[in-house]
């Protein structure tokens, strides 16, 4: 209760504190440069340079924060991955030949492309599909938020949710898990699927799939609904079919979101973290970098150098797909 | 050959709107025909119906003497030019002509052949592979038309093509599309506008439709020379005909119409004699008004009450004593006549019209 009552006032004061440095520093920049019964010229120049400062003054707050919780972690982090496991002897590239010759590393990185190739490309195509089924049906708009709310699930909850799916009780205990239940439902073995290595990596994206069909699906039906009816009539006309219809007149039309929407997936799927830590923590091969960096930097004793290189890789790997989202998804601001 | 018949074709929409009520036409191979009447009175409707992208509720609909009610679009024999253009907009000129033949699997050689000479006809040659977003509002359109025109279709139909173009466009692709017709006089074209100028234009019939009816079909001029009702009389011809409500004094050969207490007309037009004392409409088109000196010789005076200076041409609004509404004059070229003078109007008899109490033309 004391916990909700200090965190209700943090909140109450941190909007007030924005506003009174809003409100308050717009005054402030009035009153150092006046602007009312003053000669015309002032007035003019006044308002100019006030002009020039406002920006600042409230992109300000914002600048600063930025940039110690963003650019500073990141200087600091190359920093880091040069020197040894306490942060204090400079090492050279030891971390880095250390990383590249870890097997760990490499299973880890292979672990990442598949996620990297399994996740985004069945979140965009099931999203796909389903906008498109969803919108010629009565009861679609149901099905979407159906779908659309695991969004809502935070990744260590869904991965909660997906322990009880995958759940295996060895010996005669009765099977509570659902995949288990419908297995011996119809006379298989149950398994202990996430132990299972390589297929245990695939059912653990199946949660992320899950999560981001509905992101996939809400942008792409948006686009969809974008898309003249005219054209969808003229290739009728045209004698198209309805696959034809959807793959040479739909799909091109919107290619640009989909593009945006695979590359966003894609670089969530880089950082993926929590659900590998909840459902397995890395055993059975399903090691991935962002878990592999933690365990380095925080567990077994903490070694912020050979952390920190993990996260230099992650970065490297993420920014070329960031820079070419940003691009595309202004283009598609823009009209294209 | 390509005859499109219409029987009984109605259009109800799941809300038990009907928004065509029996529809009955029947357009001969070759013809140009032009659905026009206001909007909501269903003629996109019709259009879309003999296209296959509308259902038909009931009635049949024939084309080359098929019955077509259920059989897709794309096996009727029908192009349609739509209003937006519905260029596909990914794909290139050359592209978007050739899509129904590539759909259709025809040899590429014969695809290259058929775009190029349509591209030919419409000079698009030179736009062959841009997007459609890198052409004026008048190449797309040509670019539709042409992908129209390379399915060698039975029927054409144009959707309102014109109405997405400015006013001079709008004239010189008028007359491109009267220059496709005389190109192929064997194809069957329907053409859908609100624009009465389309209309008298390119038709050679008109099909008028308003609230889901056919009001008349005929010739542009028999439109304009003999409109069935007071509804098509007031349609076609700009200013609109003036119509005056009036009482039907003398019938007979000639009959003598009292528009007012004061003011009687004799019209060359035959009415039966029970129709006498019954109210009537007189109508009269305001270009065929003419002003004249003396009262002797008018049928109306009144005082101008506004004047409307075209250039080539002024209309004078004259309050009638007796009379509601303003009756307008059309009158070539520039007059002196100024708001408030007197004028005197007269009319040749052979130009006046007149509708029954149901608003239906009396036959000469």
């Amino acid at each position: 209760m004391a916990q909700l009552a200090s965190a209700l006032v943090t909140m109450i004061l941190g909007v007030l504190g924005c506003a009174v440095y809003f409100y308050g520093s717009n005054i402030l920049l009035d009153k150092i440069f006046p602007t009312k019964n003053r000669p015309a010229q002032q007035v003019a120049s006044n308002l100019r340079i006030a002009n020039s400062i406002r920006p600042w003054l409230f992109l300000g707050p914002a600048v600063l924060l930025l940039t110690f919780y963003l650019f500073y972690p990141v200087i600091d982090s190359i920093r880091l991955s040069f020197f040894d496991r306490s942060g204090e002897e400079f090492v050279g590239l030891s971390n880095y030949t250390w990383l590249f010759g870890s097997d760990e590393f490499f299973e880890s990185f292979r672990n990442n492309m598949l996620w990297l190739i399994v996740v985004p490309t069945a979140a965009t195509f099931f999203g796909l599909i389903i906008a498109t089924m969803t919108d010629r049906i009565w009861w679609g708009n149901i099905a979407k938020s159906l779908i659309f709310m695991p969004m809502a699930i935070s990744f260590i909850g869904a991965s909660v949710i997906w322990k009880f799916i995958y759940d295996y009780r060895s010996g005669g205990d009765a099977q509570i898990g659902l995949l288990n239940a419908i297995v011996v439902f119809f006379g298989g073995e149950p398994q202990n699927w996430i132990t299972i290595p390589f297929w245990n990596n695939f059912f653990l994206m199946i949660i992320l799939v899950w999560i981001q069909t509905g992101f996939a699906m809400v942008i792409l039906s948006a686009a969809l609904r974008g898309i003249p009816d005219e054209t969808i009539e003229a290739a009728v006309l045209d004698g198209a079919n309805g696959l034809q219809i959807f793959f040479k007149i739909m799909v091109p039309q919107i290619w640009g979101t989909i593009a945006v929407v695979w590359t966003t997936i894609t670089i969530l799927v880089l950082k993926v973290f929590d659900i590998v830590l909840a459902m397995t923590n890395g055993q059975w091969d399903t090691q991935v970098l962002a878990n592999q960096m933690f365990d380095w930097m925080f567990r077994g004793g903490g070694d912020f150098g050979r952390g920190a290189v993990i996260a230099i890789v992650i970065m490297v790997l993420v920014i070329p797909i960031m820079v070419w989202n940003i691009k595309r998804a202004n283009a598609e601001m823009e009209g294209r | 050959m390509a005859d499109v018949k219409l029987t009984h074709v109605k259009k109800i929409y799941s809300n038990k709107v009907e928004v065509l009520k029996d529809i009955n036409l029947d357009i001969k191979q070759g013809e140009f025909i032009v659905f026009v009447g206001p909007s909501g009175c269903g003629k996109s409707t019709l259009l879309r119906m003999i296209s296959g992208l509308e259902e038909i509720s009931s009635g049949t609909l024939e084309i080359d003497g098929q019955v077509v009610n259920d059989i897709p679009p794309a096996l009727r024999g029908i192009a349609m030019v739509f209003q937006s253009y519905a260029l596909y907009p990914h794909m290139s000129v050359y592209d978007n002509m050739a899509f129904s033949l590539q759909i259709a699997k025809v040899s590429k050689a014969d695809i290259d052949q058929q775009v190029r000479k349509a591209a030919d006809m419409l000079q698009l040659t030179p736009y062959l592979d841009r997007l459609p977003k890198a052409l004026s509002g008048g190449q797309r359109q040509r670019v539709a038309i042409g992908r129209a025109i390379v399915r060698r279709p039975k029927v054409f139909l144009f959707d309102e093509p014109l109405s997405n173009l400015d006013a001079a466009l709008r004239v010189a692709t008028r007359m491109e599309i009267a220059n496709l017709k005389d190109s192929m006089p064997d194809s069957t074209m329907i053409y859908v506008t609100h624009d009465q100028v389309e209309a008298m234009t390119l038709a050679d019939r008109i099909v008028l439709l308003s609230a889901g009816n056919i009001e008349q079909v005929g010739s542009p001029l028999e439109l304009y020379e003999h409109p069935a009702n007071v509804f098509v009389a007031k349609f076609i011809g700009s200013p609109a005909m003036n119509i005056v409500p009036c009482r039907i004094e003398k019938a007979g050969d000639q009959t003598r119409v009292a528009l007012s207490s004061s003011v009687m007309v004799d019209t060359p037009i035959k009415t039966d004699v029970a129709e006498q004392s019954k109210s009537a409409f007189f109508g009269i088109r305001p270009e065929d008004m003419v002003v004249v000196a003396t009262q002797e010789q008018a049928f109306l005076s009144g005082e101008v009450s506004f004047v409307e200076s075209l250039g080539e041409a002024t209309l004078l609004y004259v309050k009638v004593p007796g009379c509601d509404d303003m009756i307008i004059a059309k009158q070539a070229g520039t007059l002196k006549t100024q708001r408030g003078d007197k004028v005197h109007l007269s009319a040749l008899p052979e130009k006046m019209h007149l509708f029954d109490e149901n608003e239906q033309s009396y036959t000469r």
